[in-house]
């Protein structure tokens, strides 16, 4: 019976969780129900992953109205792969989350803050769930509007107005994929993607539809951080709360990028996607945010904020796959955003146990604390080299894939781009880790100690994730190949 | 000529208040104004959803009898959607600008930077 309601439940529990949990007493009883709720997600969400992953499609009709009529819940192997991400994320952010959350929210928001997490988790979901356009752009605003109230939940007063910046920014781009979804329906007259996607063919000359096509590009861009479209992102990492950062920035973004994969490949005919400059400008917003925002990543005295900027050149990776429109490019990209995932989550936990410790993420005070918190020094190490892509971690093999990906179109530029991208985030990682280990500290940081077993041992989990996956490609890689398989993605 | 300008007067008025929304969110420095300026963008789509749906000759839908076309329902709804997106967004962002102003005492956005960098 499960079985049957299986992608439903992934988004009905944590919507329904999310009310009661914010009227839970204060205490520790607000966090525990949203862990339970986010490891039985993580479960589900397995399931759900083992259902579809021999190419087997789950079609869910929502209150038994057929499709096209009815909402449908349509999950192919990306879908599921991404709503398996999200949760597994968030079923090791929330072990690491009870201490964290504890020191940085005051105690009468906690149970509010709890709630606002499982919405966020809902939406996100959903958004991997859901096979509706305009069912999407809801579950789009329920994850935004909770994640603008999450970041302003902040200790510094800045949370409060990036915040705000965010949700500016971000609700211009979801007004814009509205305009996009509400031109091509008044040409289709349908919002079920695989409707869309059966209809678009005979209106795709029409001008109403390129401009709908640009209007959600430029939309989910916007939400994807995509550079120059992610000015909102390095204000919005930093001055989150801990769990938030880590929690986003393996999420959010990534959910983005598989709407644009869906929207691309999926919505739209190839043959006028290929008409259209997409392509070109994915290479190249990836090209100039892959250069970029690593070198203004390596100006940052702020341990988050250098973070920040990082992820926005790493999701110039994720677009050169996609622009590459090659199978094997979109297969790097997707490969990308899983390993994205785990070596920012772990970077931003280890990162976060540090200002657990300190209170602070700026560099200069954080000088040669990585003496005294050994296991978080290590996380940090062991991630960074991930983020450069040192063989043996997740890392080097979605850059690996990418360069291959651009050697068989003879793309010598976007290769010497990868690698000059590489060669900045040593320099970023290594001031990280010589600030951390190679200067003498300060002396009112002399009696700090390791960071507590409970931060450490889910920073840890991805560390080891992030390890596993750059020896044992089978799940990352193996799931983006069916991914992509789903997808259709021919040579163009 | 005169009759395509005329014929989409409503069209006509979205483009305008979308950009009227759009210049107040870019121009203006005022939290407060920036969340109108949202609020007029987001109108402003309301509006092209709820223009499209029209049939020519069409009465609102609702079954009376000896009325044979019908304006299509689902923007409408789709509208209401949006409308209630709409106000949670607003209501968001201007709980916002309270906290701002509890904490900067302004709600100017160059003074905010001002008060931001001299830290």
């Amino acid at each position: 019976m499960i079985q049957g309601h299986l992608s439903l439940l992934l988004v009905v529990i944590p919507l329904i969780a999310a009310p009661i949990t914010a009227l839970l007493p204060r205490g520790r009883l607000p966090w525990m129900a949203t862990l339970t709720v986010a490891w039985i997600c993580a479960m589900l969400a397995g399931i759900q992953l083992l259902a579809v992953v021999d190419g087997g499609v789950i079609s869910y009709e929502l209150g038994g109205w057929a499709p096209p009529w009815g909402i449908e819940y349509r999950i192919d192997a990306l879908n599921a792969f991404m709503a398996l991400i999200v949760s597994v994320i968030g079923a090791i952010t929330l072990p690491y989350a009870l201490l964290s959350v504890e020191k940085e929210i005051p105690g009468q928001q906690i149970p509010l803050f709890y709630s606002a997490f499982l919405l966020c988790l809902a939406g996100l979901l959903g958004i991997t769930q859901t096979g509706d356009i305009f069912n999407l752009f809801v579950f789009l605003e329920i994850s935004s509007l909770s994640s603008y109230a999450l970041i302003s939940l902040g200790q510094k007063r800045q949370a409060l107005t990036s915040a705000y910046q965010y949700l500016i920014m971000g609700t211009i781009g979801a007004t814009f994929f509205l305009i996009g979804v509400g031109l091509i329906y008044s040409e289709t007259g349908t919002l079920n993607m695989m409707d869309l996607a059966a209809r678009l063919p005979e209106v795709s000359a029409l001008k109403t539809t390129h401009t709908g096509f640009a209007f959600i590009m430029i939309g989910f861009a916007l939400k994807l951080a995509l550079f120059p479209l992610h000015l909102w992102l390095p204000n919005a990492y930093t001055y989150a709360p801990t769990v938030i950062t880590v929690f986003l920035a393996a999420t959010a973004t990534k959910v983005a990028l598989y709407v644009m994969l869906r929207v691309l490949f999926t919505v739209f005919p190839t043959s006028f996607v290929s008409a259209a400059p997409t392509n070109d400008l994915f290479v190249l917003s990836g090209l100039a945010g892959i250069i970029i925002a690593s070198i203004y990543a390596v100006y940052q005295t702020d341990v988050k904020r250098l973070l920040a900027y990082s992820s926005v050149a790493q999701i110039g990776y994720m677009a050169l796959g996609i622009g590459l429109a090659s199978a094997l490019g979109v297969t790097a990209s997707i490969v990308h955003l899983f390993n994205h995932a785990l070596m920012k989550g772990a970077l931003f936990m280890a990162i976060g146990a540090l200002i657990f410790r300190v209170g602070t993420c700026s560099l200069e005070k954080l000088r040669g604390l990585g003496r005294q918190m050994p296991w978080t020094f290590g996380a940090i190490v062991l991630g960074g080299l991930s983020l450069i892509g040192v063989p043996g971690t997740a890392g080097f093999i979605s850059k690996w894939y990418l360069v291959t990906a651009a050697l068989e179109q003879q793309a010598w530029l976007l290769i010497a781009v990868i690698l000059i991208g590489s060669l900045i985030a040593v320099v970023y990682v290594g001031k990280v880790v010589e600030t951390l280990y190679f200067k003498p500290t300060s002396e009112n940081n002399l009696i700090i100690k390791e960071a507590p077993i409970l931060l450490l041992v889910p920073t840890w989990l991805l560390v080891f994730a992030n390890i596993y996956f750059g020896l044992d490609t089978d799940l990352s890689l193996g799931m983006a190949e069916r991914a992509v398989q789903a997808l259709g993605v021919a040579t163009r | 000529m005169m009759e395509f300008i005329i014929g989409h007067y409503n069209y006509w008025v979205a483009i305008f208040l979308m950009m009227v929304g759009f210049y107040t969110i870019i121009s203006h420095g005022n939290l407060v104004k920036k969340i109108i300026g949202l609020n007029i963008f987001q109108v402003s789509v309301f509006i092209l959803y709820i223009s499209m749906s029209t049939v020519h000759g069409g009465s609102a839908p609702i079954i009376t009898e000896g009325v044979k076309v019908y304006s299509n329902p689902l923007p409408h709804v789709l509208i209401l959607t949006a409308i209630v997106v709409g106000v949670a967004t607003t209501a968001l962002g201007l709980a916002l600008v309270v906290r701002i102003k509890e904490a900067y005492g302004t709600i100017e956005e160059d003074e905010i930077h001002q008060m931001d960098h001299s830290l």
